[in-house]
């Protein structure tokens, strides 16, 4: 199952008000590393999507929120819990790292 | 214990995938571990590539990896988006362990891990990477738009980086150690004739500076040791690459500088100088002198034709013993 996409005008209601932790996939097309470890988040959404919401957003076509964040290399995951970015990590990385960079929230 | 294949491959890239390609057309059903990080090898931090053969309007490198991944896809590779940790290729079985610990065991081994991009080795590297400092001009340049930023390297793919990245950045500093571009002359020119780029020849980075993001780097004369702020927020780091050989260490004769080292011009592995049954490499992990997609695709299928004869003759062996 694809992921969920989140923009410009939808990340406050859907990323800082969730209730739910969420991990903001900031990629591009043009990104061969984002490429790589977009099925691994799609894998990791399948197991623990119900703890963890995992979206993308397209940092071209939605400049506002990467600026905001001071995204300069991407990828980048950001997790979001109560409208804060609570943990990042910078650039592509194995299954069983990120799975254990993000144990806390599964 | 599990299953004995014909045959694994380690690494993707061009060789990886060409390797997957013959040996999965031969019948040998390969298992190909792509690395999670390193899918694709290092094509797929570059835009387009120009030089690769049939393509006369040029590909994209990731395009041209997910074409040569589908490609192997097609004829039965199976293919692994994980990490190798650990290899036991001393013995008449090869032993390969996944990111999980699992383990995967085939009669051959071909060896594509390629090679990793070198570190400048700065305190401050690690801590501002993906803060400013990055090794991916086309993940990161866009993030540059009207900025100063610099990048440090002579070869082709310093030049690369920098001319992508003078379609974002306001001016690219390229800070080299010599006096003149190690570049081929057609990328050199091209960058000595461009009017966002300058130079800072004979010089190095010896310092990061900057609190959450980069803000400036020291730049030290080579010969004169004398040194002066550059004002950038963005550093490309592009001095070249070393094999990713680390797990083959005291197993498989490597060279000074970590290279695989194989019999002849082809592609059988040697340890303490002699062959080792059954070990293959190809690749960039082989190649320090033409390091280009189609090298490196051609030695990958030839390291697969000479995991098919060895297995062959394998297989003939047990069949006359019997």
């Amino acid at each position: 199952m694809a992921l969920k996409t989140v923009t410009d005008a939808t990340f406050a209601d859907e990323v800082l008000l969730s209730d739910k932790p969420v991990l903001v996939d900031y990629w591009a097309v043009w990104c061969g590393p984002c490429r790589m470890i977009a099925p691994i988040l799609e894998e990791i959404d399948k197991t623990h999507g119900d703890k963890l919401t995992i979206a993308k957003l397209n940092v071209d076509e939605n400049p506002r929120v990467a600026s905001d964040y001071g995204i300069v290399s991407i990828p980048t995951l950001n997790v979001f819990q109560g409208g804060k970015v609570v943990k990042q990590i910078i650039g592509a990385k194995p299954k069983a790292a990120l799975l254990k960079d993000l144990a806390e929230f599964l | 214990m599990s299953e004995v294949r014909d045959l694994i491959i380690v690494g993707s890239g061009p060789s990886g995938y060409t390797a997957a390609i013959y040996a999965a057309r031969a019948a040998l059903m390969p298992l190909v571990f792509e690395g999670a990080v390193t899918a694709g090898g290092a094509l797929m931090n570059t835009t387009e590539v120009e030089n690769f053969p049939g393509f006369p309007q040029g590909i994209m490198g990731p395009d041209l990896m997910d074409n040569l991944r589908s490609q192997a896809e097609r004829f039965g590779a199976e293919l692994l988006t994980d990490d190798v940790t650990r290899m036991d290729l001393t013995g008449e079985v090869k032993v390969v362990w996944d990111g999980d610990g699992a383990e995967h065991r085939a009669h051959a081994v071909v060896l594509a891990m390629g090679s990793g991009y070198r570190e400048l080795g700065l305190p401050d590297e690690k801590r501002l990477s993906g803060h400013g400092v990055s090794w991916c001009a086309t993940c990161d340049g866009f993030f540059f738009r009207g900025q100063d930023i610099a990048v440090v390297g002579g070869g082709d793919s310093a030049v690369e980086e920098a001319l992508f990245l003078t379609k974002f950045a306001e001016t690219v500093t390229m800070v080299h150690r010599r006096s003149e571009l190690r570049a081929s002359r057609i990328m050199a020119e091209r960058a000595l004739s461009n009017p966002k780029i300058r130079f800072a020849w004979d010089s190095q980075v010896t310092a990061i500076h900057g609190q959450d993001k980069v803000s400036s780097v020291t730049l030290s004369d080579v010969h004169t040791g004398a040194t002066r702020e550059l004002a950038v927020t963005g550093l490309f780091i592009a001095i070249g690459h070393d094999p990713r050989s680390e797990l083959l260490r005291g197993q498989v004769d490597l060279d000074e500088a970590g290279y695989v080292v194989v019999a002849g011009r082809g592609t059988q592995v040697l340890a303490g100088g002699s062959p080792l049954p059954g070990v293959f490499a190809a690749g960039d992990l082989v190649d320090h002198t033409y390091r280009q997609a189609i090298t490196a695709a051609g030695t990958g299928c030839a390291a697969a034709l000479d995991a098919e004869r060895f297995l062959a003759a394998r297989e003939h062996a047990l069949v006359t013993t019997a």
